[in-house]
């Protein structure tokens, strides 16, 4: 067992509560000698005494060694969210022997006891992050062990499909059925759609996570900026009359109807002779292209984009105040600013329903590590040799990319999918 | 005061692997005596006639390469040789042999009787001499007899308890017509080691003369045959073919009729059964849908008329067993010469043996079916790793070790040892995770080095492997050295594409269409070899350009296998590791990464777990220097 440590589990400075939590074998010691025990898991008001001086009135909550957060016997103490109180509260801990933690040491011994997996510890730490309704979703659902059920159905296909390639190899000579293809290949291919649309989806989850980018492009002095803070609600860029006010890209990240989303303002799009306006316009291009999402803003009705824009982008006309119509909007009124924020969440919303339950970077490399096995073993099967041996080293290999994920696919498993399929005699 | 006789290694048994042991024994320089019962009774084929096939016939060749002597004696006895896997990639390939059992027993005790410095003893071991610190020190015989050995090599079959079942009927026993080594047994209960019971099965034996073979379809063997031991090219025995025919539906009504009377069915039987040779009740009762079950029909021997139907063992009644053999087809007027049975017997847990497969007892080895395995040829690989090792400890030499990227034989110590056994344990090429390099072709290649080392390869298998190695090195040098341009092989009819990259005709021997006569023209000195030496060549290269794939898990595997855990570690106190997990690994205690993660159930979180406290472990031991 490892040592006791201590931490505050709430946000350092001034507040109405604070959370001191305490975990390790010597939690529910170090609890006794501030004030009397009471039983786990019921709230209890205390005095909390230390060397004859009363540090604070704390609300007091117990848990028995398997059933806390760590798995180890702790102590939960919510006092009065003062600097002085903590700073005591602290001292005193520290004086009987227990240790600060190191940061993440909860989590990490919550793993290490096994109260949570590697998936669910990543779904922790974004749920903590989380800021927005999409987000804290999504950690939801990893941290509810939502990655290791995908996977597991995973692993279900590929020893059924690992099982019959082997069945013709070790059982040759017996009664076997001999033609396994259709069945391999059908798992093959309904295991690579799932895989792709999930890596697919991958892409989406890191952007529920990390937010998506929205780029406003038009052209000089379309009101770009304008718009820009209107819909941040405070003057992130700078606007004036000038044509070209924006050189660099501006970012501004806010919650749009619940998703994390980054504005980016970017140079006004123009053929131009200034060498420092070249580079913006360069820039705002790039930028634009992998955004998530484009909004044009026209200055004129009949203006050419210097940009196409791709299948669900939003091309709206700017300046309301000059050019009126129903769908323009304008920064400067507020009109159509409801409705354009509208279309861009129903667009990125409609993005964000694709998110898959793998939200890493790591999730999707052995995603992308099994779709490559699998093709290459779906090339094997359909060659000419149709090689049994290298079809099975390949499908061993996915199963093995998916390891990461979840369990380790074994050779025992194998052999009670073949004797639990196949009548095998000799 | 009785007589002593003093030797180094002493095997009890004339089994599979008791004889493979004390050749072992022999070959490394170890004075050795070999214990059987019945002399004339060494080397018998107690079940199925025949030798290797898939895994097993890896295992074979791997003993062969190591100078062994159950290859020889196959290719001796061999009546039908048949390559399985024929025409899948040469990685699965393996030989297989319906061998005559007489020619078999004969060649065995031919072989055992050239090896010199191996005494021969009839007679019945019933107890073990305590040595000093709990070891053994040798075995007394029935009739009074000490044998002083520095290690003892257990090969005791089905003989521990055996009990036979036929129907309702059941007698102590070992292979039939054998007494069961009771007495021993019961003093192999007190040494106070783990134990389980195991179950297998026979067929009937059906008199060959009163099978109607005329309608039924036939299994010659191959037309190029290809033997069990490196050392021959062609059978020495006259080829015979095998018959098939099927169950069929009455056969099967007539069984499930029965089930009550059937020893495993009627609750007689506590072992457990492999799920891979089910009987012909398991059969018709898990796969109630089939109609029909294929039988194979296999001679025991040229002047035996003795037939083996391969796929219906069975414990049920002898009357039973009459009318559902006689309801199949050809066999409608068969006489049963010996009615199936099935066999419960002991085992002793692997678990608690080293590589060497010495036991917790100093001086004391086992090998074959006593460690739960099944097969002829994984109790002759056992044989030779317990022989080799229990002599080398006895003239104090290093042990002899195998690992699971080297063989077969590595892949069963390493399973037995970390896995232990749940089901008489048979050998698969899907056990292998090294499959592609692991071949019954280079099964020389892979192991005779290593049995050169360990001083178990005669003179003249070292000369033979060291010439075919010679032109195996050439050949890959002239081929490995010429390099062509797409345009040269376009030239000579090789399908490439013209982009530039010189291949090396190594590479180009890869590629599925690619034949020798092209090769040939490429590079003219490639003509004076042989067309062994060719084959040989070209079935490395077919797997050269995978082996890198496989390499990358046996570098995870030994990463893991260096990542020790510490013989203090108490697994019962690692929280998070469910109860189960947890007394597995306080029983197995693995030595290391590796070993943990290949005990059965477990898991990646469980294997962090585990890892995290290594870690933490060695930490707090370097703080603590």
């Amino acid at each position: 067992m490892g040592d006791t440590i201590f931490a505050l589990a709430s946000a350092r400075g001034k507040a109405g509560v604070a959370v001191m939590r305490v975990s390790g074998p010597q939690a529910h010691g170090a609890l006794a000698r501030l004030c009397p025990v009471p039983a786990a898991r019921q709230a209890a008001l205390r005095q909390l005494v230390w060397q004859e001086q009363v540090l604070d009135e704390a609300l007091v909550l117990v848990f028995d060694e398997g059933a806390s957060f760590t798995g180890e016997a702790s102590v939960e103490l919510q006092v009065h969210g003062s600097l002085g109180v903590i700073k005591a509260l602290t001292q005193a801990l520290a004086q009987m022997g227990l240790r600060p933690a190191e940061s993440g040491e909860f989590t990490r011994r919550a793993l290490e006891n096994g109260r949570l997996d590697l998936a669910q510890v990543e779904g922790l730490a974004d749920l903590i992050d989380a800021e927005t309704e999409a987000q804290r979703r999504q950690a939801l659902r990893v941290l509810s062990g939502a990655v290791g059920k995908r996977a597991e159905g995973w692993r279900k296909d590929l020893i059924r499909a690992g099982a019959l390639v082997e069945a013709t190899i070790d059982f040759a000579d017996e009664d076997v059925p001999v033609d396994v293809t259709p069945e391999v290949l059908g798992l093959i291919d309904g295991l690579l759609t799932d895989l792709r649309r999930e890596i697919a989806g991958t892409r989406v989850a890191e952007r529920v996570r990390d937010g998506f980018e929205v780029a406003i492009l038009g052209a000089p002095n379309a009101g770009k900026s304008t718009l820009l803070n209107a819909l941040a609600g405070r003057e992130a860029a700078i606007t004036s009359e000038i044509a070209g006010t924006t050189r660099d890209v501006i970012e501004v990240r806010m919650d749009l109807d619940g998703l994390a989303v980054t504005l980016l303002d970017t140079a006004g799009l123009r053929e131009t002779a200034d060498p420092v306006e070249q580079i913006g316009v360069a820039r705002a291009l790039e930028r634009a292209g992998a955004a998530d999402l484009r909004v044009f803003l026209l200055d004129h009705p009949a203006e050419a984009l210097l940009m196409a824009p791709q299948a669900g982008d939003i091309v709206v006309q700017g300046k309301a105040d000059l050019h009126p119509s129903p769908e323009a909007v304008s920064g400067r009124t507020g009109q159509g600013l409801d409705q354009l924020v509208a279309r861009i969440s129903a667009v990125l919303v409609g993005k964000a329903a694709s998110a898959g339950v793998m939200t890493r970077e790591r999730h999707r490399v052995a995603m992308i590590r099994a779709v490559e096995a699998m093709e290459s073993a779906r090339h094997q099967i359909q060659g000419p040799s149709g090689a049994a041996e290298l079809v099975a080293l390949d499908l061993r290999r996915a199963a093995r990319a998916l390891d990461v994920l979840v369990g380790r696919v074994d050779t025992e498993d194998l052999l009670d999918e073949i004797f639990a399929s196949f009548c095998i005699g000799k | 005061m009785f007589h002593v006789k003093h030797f180094d290694v002493v095997v009890i048994g004339g089994g599979h692997a008791g004889a493979e042991a004390a050749a072992a024994a022999v070959r490394v320089g170890a004075s050795t005596a070999l214990i059987s019962m019945r002399k004339d009774r060494i080397g018998v084929m107690s079940c199925n006639p025949a030798i290797g096939g898939l895994g097993k016939g890896h295992l074979v060749r791997e003993v062969d390469a190591l100078d062994g002597i159950m290859g020889l004696a196959a290719d001796a006895a061999g009546i039908q040789f048949r390559l399985l896997n024929r025409r899948k990639g040469p990685a699965v390939q393996g030989p297989r042999t319906q061998a005559d059992r007489k020619l078999y027993r004969q060649a065995i005790q031919e072989l055992l009787a050239r090896q010199p410095g191996l005494e021969i003893i009839e007679g019945e071991v019933v107890d073990l001499i305590d040595g000093p610190n709990g070891s053994v020190s040798g075995v007394e015989l029935l009739d009074g007899t000490r044998l002083s050995a520095a290690a003892v090599v257990l090969t005791a079959g089905t003989f521990l308890n055996g009990l036979i079942h036929v129907g309702d009927q059941h007698r102590s026993g070992g292979r039939e017509g054998d007494v069961a080594s009771v007495r021993l047994a019961h003093r192999l209960a007190g040494l106070g080691l783990k134990r389980g019971r195991l179950k297998t099965g026979t067929p009937p034996r059906l008199d060959g003369k009163t099978i109607a073979w005329e309608g039924l379809d036939v299994q010659p063997g191959d037309d190029e045959p290809v033997m069990l031991s490196f050392l021959n090219k062609a059978p020495q025995a006259r080829q015979v073919s095998c018959g098939i025919t099927h169950t069929n539906e009455r056969t099967h009504d007539i069984v499930r009729a029965n089930l009550g009377r059937s020893a495993m069915y009627g609750g007689h039987i506590d072992g457990v059964g492999p799920r891979y040779c089910p009987s012909i009740e398991d059969k018709v009762v898990r796969f109630a849908d089939k109609t029909g079950h294929q039988i194979f029909l296999e001679p025991e021997g040229l002047d035996d008329d003795t037939v083996y139907p391969n796929g219906i063992s069975t414990s049920l009644p002898a009357d039973v067993q009459h009318d559902y053999v006689r309801s199949i087809k050809g066999l409608e007027n068969v006489t049963i010469l010996q009615p199936g049975y099935a066999i419960e017997y002991d085992f002793f847990d692997p678990v608690a043996l080293r590589p060497t497969l010495e036991s917790t007892v100093t001086g004391l080895y086992f090998a074959g079916q006593i460690n739960g395995t099944t097969g002829y040829e994984e109790a002759a690989a056992q044989g030779l790793v317990a022989g080799g090792n229990a002599a080398a400890a006895a003239l104090g030499r290093a042990p002899v070790l195998f690992s699971r990227t080297d063989s077969y034989i590595g892949v069963m110590l390493d399973d037995l040892i970390s896995r232990g056994v749940t089901e008489p344990y048979r050998m698969f090429t899907s056990r292998a995770e090294y499959r592609l390099h692991l071949r019954a072709d280079n099964a020389d290649q892979r192991m005779t080095g290593l049995g050169l080392a360990a001083g178990l390869i005669g003179a003249s298998r070292a000369k033979i492997y060291d010439d075919k190695m010679a032109r195996i090195g050439a050949a890959n040098a002239v081929l490995g050295a010429r390099t062509c341009s797409p345009q040269e092989l376009q030239a000579v009819g090789i399908g490439v594409s013209r982009d530039g990259t010189t291949r090396s005709l190594l590479q180009v021997l890869a590629f599925a269409d690619t034949q020798w006569a092209q090769i040939d023209q490429l590079a003219p000195e490639m003509v004076s070899f042989e067309d062994e030496t060719k084959a040989q060549v070209w079935r490395d290269a077919l797997y050269a350009q995978y082996l890198h794939r496989e390499r990358a898990d046996a570098d995870t595997l030994r990463r893991n296998e260096l990542q020790r855990i510490p013989a203090e570690l108490d697994f019962t106190n690692l929280p998070g590791l469910s109860n189960e997990l947890a007394s597995k690994l306080q029983r197995r205690r693995p030595s290391n990464l590796a070993e943990a993660e290949r005990i059965e159930g477990m898991t990646p979180a469980a294997l962090l777990l585990v890892l995290a406290h290594c870690r933490k472990a060695n930490a707090a031991r370097a703080v603590g220097q």
